[in-house]
Formats: C-alpha cells, structure tokens, sequence
C-alpha cells in the first residue's frame, strides 16, 4: 500500500467533515465520561439518548430542525430526571429508567401513527457521520465549545461534589445547581454526538474511553485527559477502520473503544502482578 | 456577636423528631463538645448548623445569617462515616485540596496562597508524609486525618466535627485535639460531636447533653457535677461505641 492509499480517506470533502466531527465527538464525550464514571451515570447517556428520539420524531413531524427537537426534548429530560431524583427522593437509575422509556415510547408512538414510514429517522439511531454538512458541522463544533467552556468554568465545584457531595454543600457550594449544570451538558454533548454515532451507541462513547482512563490512572486530571485522548483515537481510528472495512462507522468506533477498554484492563492485571513479584525479586 | 444562634430549633425525619425545641449558643473562640447517647441527634444537629437540613421550625443562624447564605467557604463540615468512593482517583493531597474550592472563583488558579495552607493543613494533622498517596491506600485514621486537614485547609470561620476520633488511635486523636485547641486559641468557634466522656476537660470549653433535647450546657465540670450525663456514661458503657446515629 503506498501512502497515497493511506490517506485516500482524507480526499473526500464529506470524510473531512466526517473526521472533523468524529475528533469533536470523541474528545467530548469522553472527557465528559469522566464524570458520567465517577459519579456512576453510566445508564444516563442511554437514557437522554433514547429521550431524544421523541424530539427527532417531533420535530420530523413538524417541519423543523431535527437537533432542535433533539436537544429540547433531551435538556428537559434531563433536567426532569434530576428534579424528580432530588424532589421526588427517588434513586437516580430509577428515575432515568422511568423517563427514559416514557420519552422514547413517545417517539415511537409518534412515529406509528405516520402513515409513510420516516426512513431518515434510522439514521439517528445508528448514527450517519459521513453525512455530516457543513451546517451540521458548525453546530458540533459551536457545541463543543460552549460544553468545554462549561467544564472549565465548573471544573472544582463539579470535581468537589464527584467526589464528596454532601460536604461540599456544606462548604457553599451549590451542589443542586452543579448537579443540573452536569445533567445539561451531559443532554448537549449526546445531541452533538448523534448523527455520528447514533442514539444506540452514544452511549459507549460517554463510558468506555473514560473507564478505560481509570484503569490507567489514579489522578482526576490525568484521567480526564487520558480519557479524551482514548475517546479521540477511537472516534478517528474508527471512522479510518470503517472507510477500509466497509463497515458502519458508528459500530467501528464503539468496538475499538472495546478493545482498547480490554487492553487497559489486560495493562492494569500486568502491572498488578508485576508488582506482586517484585518482592519477591528483590530476596 | 455570636458565633451561632440556635433557636426553638425542630428537626423532623418523616414521622420521627430528631431535635426538639434546641436553643444555645456557640461563642467565637468556643468549643463546645455535644455528647447524647446514639440516635439523640448529635449529627443531625451539625447537619442543620451546616445547612444540609432544614429545620421544620426555630431558626440557625451562623453569623447573623442563615447558614445557606453564608459567602462559600464559611462552613466546614467533617461528617461522622465518609460516604465517598474510595477509589476515586485522588492523593490525599488532592482531597485536601478540595477545601481551598469554595473560596475560589473559576478563573482564579490555585496559587501560592492555595498550596500553602494545603501543606500547612497536612502538617498539623502530621499527614505531609502521605500526601501523594492515594486515598484507597489510608488507614481509617488517616482517612479521618485527611477530610480533617481539608477542613482546616479550607479557613473556615465555623468548623463542625462529628466524631473525629471514633477508631483512631490514641496518637491521632492527640494529634487532632492539639489541631483543634489551637484554632479555638485563634479564634476559631467549634462544635464537636464525642462518644468519649473521659476526655473532654481537654477537648472543650463547654458541653451539651443532648437527647433529641438540650439536657444541660456548661463547663464540663458542671455538667459532670450535675450529673446530667450520668445516664449517657452508663449508656455508652453497656452500648461500647455510639457510631452511626443520625
């Protein structure tokens, strides 16, 4: 293979796009699950995901912008899971469990009513990232800056109430608030992601990376980076694989961030065990 | 002006009173030791002085204000279990860290200032040999240490302790009362909860007996004089250690 070959998928404009789009999900998502990890949010990015299906069909429905209809109906579930776990006292995956399914089936209720069956609906459960326009593109990255802002500005208050909630409440800061900032950003970061990989897999992208960081690290920063670095290497080396494969990107990304997840795992038990022997070494 | 005003205060779990009609006052430069047998709301009473409750009737103020008005950072609070992850990716210098977060705003870095009273913190809790070692790798008493010296990293102008030396060492729990003494010599008003009645001449300017009411508030001498705690005394006696009342 000669490195014209190797670059073949950079001289399309829509891979380009596609790439940029693939880096932007990737270092979002996956600096965003850091938090989704360390505070056990795993089953959110799944429900505000399937959430914002009901939005898609809506706004399919009524004529506008589909991100539009995504991203309202996911903030608002957002925000509505975090006002009935904290008012309602229910237990976190209780409440997403509850209003997850509720919101997705009125998607599905929607869309069954249609007579013609709404084929472009598919590509947002699988994601659809080669068909990224140059519009959509502003948006994900406009996104992403406003979400990285967002990280910046609340990194200590979000970092301190990860770790120690109730005691950061009692210090002054506003854990309620904090909370309900974290659920936003969490709904926005899953809207910019979608048309990439899809309301299925969006999921794994806000938890794999970032569970593989944490088998590597035993500090919030350096996991936070390892983690955007893990997420950016298996959005773009995937959507690379899934151009030679012949495969659908979405799925490609996900399962490199598998094996990669698997690979940390298989670095942590080795240095687990070298570390026993080296005692032992040392006689 | 006091340091905080507790008044007529009531605390209610559902059907449950945890606090009954409490008043006193915490003067600045002031530690007063609350002692109570288990399930008399000794942690629910710090829990209400540090916001995280509020009461169904009576008033806190801390200050003058009411604790959730407080500028961030006024209030550190060292809860009695620590209910965290302990495999939160964390040095014990990090977690000390934390108490410096309040006070600043998102665009201040952590400067000088900031690592300074960390390493002061971790000095006076003889903790600064272990600070990058990760929290998983503590001891429960230097577990204890550590959310201790956020606390004092954090200069607060009330501290709130619940039981601080329940499961730690004899050497620890001097290392603490040493720490403690000398931010009340500075100034600093106190309020601690103890299952140890043996001790607190040293530990406390004044004492109170609570159960779910106030029973008596005093010197420790008066109040052992009034014999307000014997009935505790015999009751941690028989009960051993009071760990885990609200």
């Amino acid at each position: 293979m000669n490195l014209d070959a190797l670059f073949a998928p950079f001289h399309y404009d829509f891979m380009q796009r596609a790439f940029v789009a693939a880096l932007c999900v990737g270092l979002l998502c996956s600096a965003m699950g850091t938090y989704v990890i360390l505070r056990k949010l795993s089953f959110i990015g799944d429900g505000i995901a399937h959430a914002s299906f009901a939005g898609i069909v809506i706004a399919y429905l009524r004529g506008i912008d589909y991100y539009v209809g995504a991203a309202i109906v996911a903030v608002v579930t957002a925000v509505g899971i975090g006002f009935v776990h904290r008012r309602g006292k229910i237990s976190l995956d209780t409440t997403i469990g509850v209003l997850f399914t509720g919101t997705f089936a009125l998607g599905v209720f929607l869309m069954s009513r249609q007579r013609s069956y709404a084929v472009d609906l598919q590509s947002f459960l699988f994601g659809d990232i080669l068909s990224v326009q140059r519009g959509d593109l502003w948006l994900v990255l406009g996104l992403s800056v406003a979400i990285a802002l967002a990280v910046i500005v609340l990194f200590r208050p979000l970092l301190y109430t990860s770790f120690d909630p109730v005691v950061a409440q009692a210090s002054g800061i506003r854990a309620g608030v904090v909370e309900y900032a974290l659920l936003v950003m969490l709904a926005l970061t899953i809207i910019v992601s979608l048309q990439s990989v899809g309301i299925i897999l969006v999921a794994a992208l806000l938890v794999t990376p970032a569970a593989a960081a944490y088998q590597l690290t035993s500090r919030f920063a350096p996991m936070m980076w390892l983690s955007a670095a893990f997420g950016a290497f298996c959005t773009v080396g995937g959507l690379y694989l899934s151009y030679y494969l012949r495969s659908s990107s979405g799925a490609t990304i996900v399962l490199l961030a598998t094996a990669l997840f698997f690979v940390t795992l298989g670095i942590k038990w080795l240095r687990a065990v070298l570390a026993r022997s080296r005692p032992l070494a040392a006689r | 002006m006091n340091a905080v005003e507790v008044r007529d205060v009531v605390v209610r779990y559902d059907d449950f009173t945890a606090l009954d009609d409490v008043s006193f006052d915490l003067r600045e430069g002031e530690a007063i030791g609350i002692v109570g047998p288990n399930g008399s709301g000794k942690s629910t009473l710090l829990k209400t002085i540090a916001g995280l409750l509020v009461p169904a009737d009576g008033a806190v103020a801390v200050f003058g204000q009411g604790p959730r008005a407080l500028a961030p950072g006024s209030i550190a609070y060292v809860p009695q279990v620590e209910a965290v992850d302990w495999s939160f990716p964390a040095t014990v210098r990090d977690v000390v860290s934390m108490g410096r977060f309040p006070r600043l705003s998102p665009w201040q870095v952590f400067g000088k200032s900031d690592r300074a009273a960390v390493q002061a913190a971790l000095e006076a809790v003889h903790m600064d040999a272990l600070a990058d070692r990760h929290i998983a790798n503590l001891s429960g008493g230097q577990q204890q240490r550590a959310f201790v010296a956020r606390a004092i990293a954090q200069q607060p102008r009330l501290l709130l302790l619940d039981e601080p030396t329940t499961g730690v060492d004899h050497a620890t729990e001097e290392a603490l009362r040493t720490v403690v003494r000398s931010l009340v010599a500075g100034g600093l008003p106190v309020l601690m909860t103890t299952h140890d009645l043996d001790r607190v001449d040293a530990w406390f300017d004044r004492l109170l007996v609570l159960d779910r009411r106030v029973l008596a508030l005093g010197t420790p001498h008066d109040v052992a004089e009034s014999g307000a705690y014997a009935s505790i005394r015999e009751h941690t006696h028989v009960h051993g250690h009071m760990r885990h009342d609200r």
